[in-house]
């Protein structure tokens, strides 16, 4: 049978940086008002990465004027104009569902420490 | 070889191409909206015979496709394809169109006879689910989860009335055998066309397992 790939292969981006649920990203988003686009920053911690290849998906959450917001992005999707690691977080878990139901300073994540080995 | 099965449309220019379907994926178009699509790896398929109203009594093209080892083809079959000069295929289909005046026996025909944005239909067998029950074959609510039901949560309910008429209606929706019948999706829009690869991306679903043989055809209900 015939291999998807080289469909997927043609969307796939590469330059997505190695980023894992914990870590603050500044994802640029890209805007389209009218007929002029303008490129919007969101900051948020990611929550998780779910799936694999083209369908692979990541969530960011911030917290916006007490109000929690999560926006769920399409990893390849072009949508994204760049994709910023602000900084690393130490964390156990995968998926950081539990931050949903924490609030203040008991919501933030520990930043990962550099002299610990690389990943 | 597959049997030579005859569709309908004589007084239509038919446009037809045989395939394989390969999955589906997800592609962005040019707004940046994300698409699903199911690939075909359609073509390359080649016109084995071409029937003429003065012989035939109808005009139709009969397009084949697919590799077949040459020893599993019986003579006669191997004979209609060294008539049309070609090396043996799996499937063969007619289509009937009105312009099939225009086909040469022997001639190849490749993805490219489907533009973008065209709309197409898909002809496939559509995946087999065995006996089904009413919920799963029709949709059926089936009875409740509590108040007093018991063991009949996914059945149908009541069949008819009782002396009056004192049968069950013919055709009256009940399980049985599921899928397994060939179905055909109209107006299904052609994303993207690869006519190097021979792949035809078609926005949605389309019926049929991974593997299986698909006839697309340019929609009746243009």
């Amino acid at each position: 049978m015939t291999s998807l790939d080289a469909v997927d292969a043609a969307s796939l981006r590469s330059d997505v940086p190695g980023f894992q649920a914990g870590d603050t990203l500044k994802v640029h988003v890209k805007v389209v008002e009218g007929n002029r686009t303008r490129v919007q920053v969101f900051q948020g911690v990611c929550i998780r990465r779910s799936g694999s290849g083209i369908k692979e998906t990541f969530t960011v959450r911030k917290v916006s004027f007490g109000v929690g917001v999560e926006r769920t992005f399409p990893l390849h999707t072009p949508v994204i104009e760049k994709i910023e690691v602000a900084t690393r977080g130490d964390v156990r878990r995968a998926k950081l569902y539990y931050v949903r139901g924490l609030r203040g300073k008991a919501a933030k994540i520990k930043e990962k420490r550099e002299s610990t080995p690389a990943r | 070889m597959s049997s030579v099965k005859s569709v309908q449309g004589a007084a239509r220019e038919v446009r037809g191409l045989l395939g394989e379907k390969v999955g589906m994926t997800q592609v962005w178009d040019d707004q940046n909206r994300l698409i699903p699509v199911t690939v075909v790896k359609a073509g390359p398929c080649v016109v084995t015979q071409v029937r003429t109203p003065a012989r035939d009594g109808y005009s139709a093209v009969q397009i084949a496709f697919g590799a077949i080892d040459p020893r599993k083809v019986n003579k006669p079959d191997q004979g209609h394809f060294a008539k049309a000069g070609v090396t043996p295929r799996r499937h063969v289909v007619e289509l009937r169109t009105a312009d099939a005046a225009s086909y040469t026996a022997g001639q190849e025909i490749t993805a490219e006879v489907f533009e973008v944005g065209e709309k197409v239909d898909v002809t496939a067998t559509s995946k087999g689910h065995g006996f089904a029950g009413v919920m799963k074959r029709h949709g059926f609510h089936g009875l409740r989860a509590s108040h007093g039901v018991e063991r009949k949560h996914r059945s149908p309910g009541s069949i008819g009335a009782c002396a009056t008429p004192g049968r069950v209606f013919k055709g009256l929706k009940m399980a049985g055998r599921m899928g397994g019948v060939r179905v055909t999706t109209q107006n299904v829009t052609v994303q993207a066309v690869d006519a190097e690869k021979g792949l035809v991306l078609l926005k949605g679903a389309v019926p049929g397992a991974r593997g299986g043989l698909v006839l697309i055809r340019n929609a009746v209900k243009g």
